[in-house]
């Protein structure tokens, strides 16, 4: 758990970050997300002491961070930043051990761990072990730097625009792999980012900041329904409100009993997903599979009723 | 039909088409039989006379060597692969080197121990075209580092050869040298520890410098301005404005004058050398720490490494080839900075460049300089290939 409380940091006088106070569940992922300038960055580095605030307190687990060396909090958090901040003189192995190394683990133990993780990326570790960075392509390099940043099975990660150099179907890959790797670990993920998108598909809770301010602390399906102001409500774009609400949930959790003509939609599939393929095919219901057979259906009408207003 | 195969040169070899450096260094090679090639004197002070290259040696030689300098004219103009323009420039270059040897032997008259012959503007001319051909290939081949330090040790091996076989001791030069061997040898090592010696100690002083001005921003200004001054201080000037001070700390700290200080000497040269190696030492060492990737730099202080691992890790290594580069500058420049130490008791190289001035004998400041430019050259292109050694891996991201 990490509760941040009335933090402030100015730069000369300036509030970059004005008075926050929220508090992050364990084994949970909290997006922040704001324009540029909005003090996102400046917050999540509170965290881990690279800034250190002009007042307020964070505690990690009850634990004032103040009290902590800041290279020795900084070991027991991951780190992970735009354009991947690896070493470029170091091969992929050394880069991965890096954190491990610090913390004085065994030979052994470092090069179990780092196959590993390679592995959990699908790197194979006989051919990229010992590449440099340079020799890796854009995907893989953002890989090895979230591989680095989990190297000493930190309980909490902190992601600066981890995503943001990469390309759209890359990114998508690599959202997914992030969500796959916190359920896994359950590691507590702090993630900054300008991407509202990315922010509802990542984030069990979502922070929105503007001018240093927090302006609202919510879960997804709150924010989109209930943006605390008009700021927020911006953001997330009037126009897609319905689409991003329906994107939150799975056809799973909303099925229908009944059969329906064509081809079976997936019950792991997104009830957007549900409702692009629905209007594209001019049915107005799907039959639904799991695990090869037939559970249910799902249709226009209740997806309807399912993208309106939250009461 | 495939349309490539309508291009002009289609029915012609690639090689068949001029060179355009060639043309310009087929032209310099021409110019050089309108001036005299070797140099005959009576007398080691006096002018001389100049002779052309047909009345400079046998005409068997001379027929070799023209041979040869159409051949390398041909090499030259023709667009052939760079390893036979490299190895056409090379020969040529050798028997040009042997045929001066051939033309001092012919043209010492017997038992005539004052004359000199020496090479003249002429030889000079050839030896410049021949070095651009030469150059040029080089380039072009686009060599790794250990290939070029090969050829420079190539080249060192050959030119020992040379002057071991004794085909060059008819040579002015080599005349002056046979009269101060030990005298050359010993200023050689004065010049080689004044020059690497004010390097050394300046990297050992300048580097922690640079780190500091690195991470106290005030002191990076104050710091490099001053360093700044230093280095418009005049050489001859910064050597003998040192000779007062040193004089003082030689008379009056207990222990300095055993230690070697003086006003005059090896002290105030390694001193003044010293202090024109600072500024390039530091600010390229700053320069190098500042270019590191900040990414890398913020990973590096997020996943936590203390201030020090983080220089030793990631800096330092990252901002080496930058530093280097900075000792590579300092070092041609102390080679030849240290010449004028000489001046002030210092030793080295200038020694014979002063003596030589001050009798006019332009072979003995030759001996002085010939050296010294060699020296600088051979640390040029060591250093040079040992920057692109440590950049490797580093920064090709």
């Amino acid at each position: 758990m990490i509760e941040i409380d009335s933090i402030v940091k100015t730069y000369e006088g300036v509030p970059v970050v004005d008075a926050v106070s929220m508090t992050i569940q364990p084994h949970t992922i909290c997006a922040v997300v704001g324009t540029s300038g909005s003090g996102k960055t400046t917050l999540l580095r509170m965290i881990n002491r690279l800034v250190t605030p002009t007042s307020g307190t964070i505690r990690i687990d009850g634990e004032d961070i103040r009290g902590i060396r800041p290279y020795e909090l900084r070991r027991r958090i991951g780190y992970a930043i735009q354009g991947h901040g690896l070493f470029p003189h170091w091969t992929v192995a050394q880069n991965i051990g890096a954190v491990p190394r610090l913390l004085k683990w065994s030979k052994a133990d470092i090069s179990a761990r780092i196959n590993e993780l390679l592995e959990l990326f699908q790197l194979d570790p006989s051919q990229y072990r010992d590449r440099f960075p340079s020799e890796l392509s854009g995907g893989q390099q953002q890989r090895v730097g979230v591989a680095r940043a989990l190297a000493a099975r930190p309980n909490i990660l902190l992601m600066d625009e981890p995503f943001g150099a990469l390309d759209p179907v890359i990114r998508a890959k690599a959202q997914e792999d992030l969500v796959a790797i916190q359920q896994r670990f359950g590691t507590t993920v702090v993630l900054v980012t300008h991407d509202m998108e990315e922010a509802i598909y990542l984030g069990h809770n979502i922070a929105v900041m503007d001018a240093g301010k927090l302006l609202q602390f919510a879960p997804p399906k709150q924010v989109i329904g209930r943006p605390a102001t008009p700021f927020v409500q911006e953001l997330i774009g009037t126009s897609e409100r319905p689409f991003r609400l329906l994107s939150l949930s799975k056809i799973a959790d909303h099925l229908e009993d009944g059969d329906a003509d064509g081809d079976p939609l997936p019950a792991t599939a997104t009830l957007r997903d549900a409702y692009s393929e629905l209007l594209w095919s001019g049915r107005s219901a799907a039959p639904v599979e799991k695990d090869g057979r037939l559970v249910g259906r799902v249709s226009l009408d209740a997806l309807a009723r399912l993208a309106a207003r939250p009461q | 039909m495939s349309v490539t195969s309508a291009s002009p040169s289609h029915d012609r070899p690639h090689w068949l088409a001029l060179d355009r450096l060639g043309v310009l260094i087929t032209l310099i090679l021409l110019s050089s039989f309108l001036l005299p090639f070797a140099l005959f004197r009576a007398n080691r002070i006096l002018l001389g006379d100049g002779l052309p290259l047909l009345a400079s040696m046998q005409p068997v030689a001379a027929s070799v060597l023209l041979l040869a300098l159409a051949f390398g004219v041909g090499a030259a103009l023709l667009r052939l692969p760079a390893l036979i323009k490299l190895a056409a420039g090379f020969g040529v270059l050798t028997i040009l080197f042997i045929a001066m040897g051939l033309s001092a032997e012919t043209l010492m008259p017997a038992d005539n121990n004052y004359a000199r012959v020496s090479p003249a503007a002429g030889f000079w001319v050839l030896v410049f075209g021949l070095a651009l051909l030469v150059t040029d290939a080089l380039t072009r081949l686009r060599l790794g580092p250990w290939t070029r330090i090969g050829i420079l040790l190539g080249v060192c091996g050959a030119f020992w050869a040379l002057l071991w076989s004794g085909l060059w001791n008819e040579l002015s030069i080599l005349k002056e040298y046979a009269n101060r061997a030990p005298a050359f040898w010993n200023e050689a090592r004065t010049h080689l520890l004044l020059a690497f010696g004010s390097v050394a100690i300046a990297a050992i002083v300048g580097i922690p410098l640079g780190i500091l001005c690195y991470r106290v921003r005030p002191v990076r200004a104050a710091l490099l301005n001053i360093l700044n001054i230093v280095q418009t201080i005049p050489s001859i000037a910064l050597f003998g404005l040192l000779i007062a001070p040193l004089a003082w700390v030689a008379a009056n700290v207990p222990g300095a004058k055993a230690s070697g200080i003086s006003g005059i000497g090896v002290a105030p040269a390694v001193v003044a050398l010293f202090a024109y190696s600072l500024l390039p030492i530091v600010s390229n060492t700053v320069v190098g720490l500042l270019g590191v990737s900040a990414p890398a730099v913020d990973a590096a202080r997020g996943m936590g490494m203390t201030w020090l691992q983080r220089l030793v890790q990631v800096e330092l290594p990252l901002a080496f080839p930058v530093i280097l580069t900075g000792i590579r500058i300092v070092l041609v420049q102390n080679i030849g900075l240290t010449t004028i130490a000489a001046l002030i008791g210092g030793g080295g190289f200038g020694v014979f460049v002063f003596q030589g001035i001050g009798q006019t004998a332009m072979d003995l400041v030759l001996l002085g300089a010939v050296p010294t430019v060699v020296l600088a050259f051979a640390a040029a292109v060591v250093l040079d290939a040992f920057v692109e050694l440590t950049s490797r891996g580093g920064r090709r991201a």
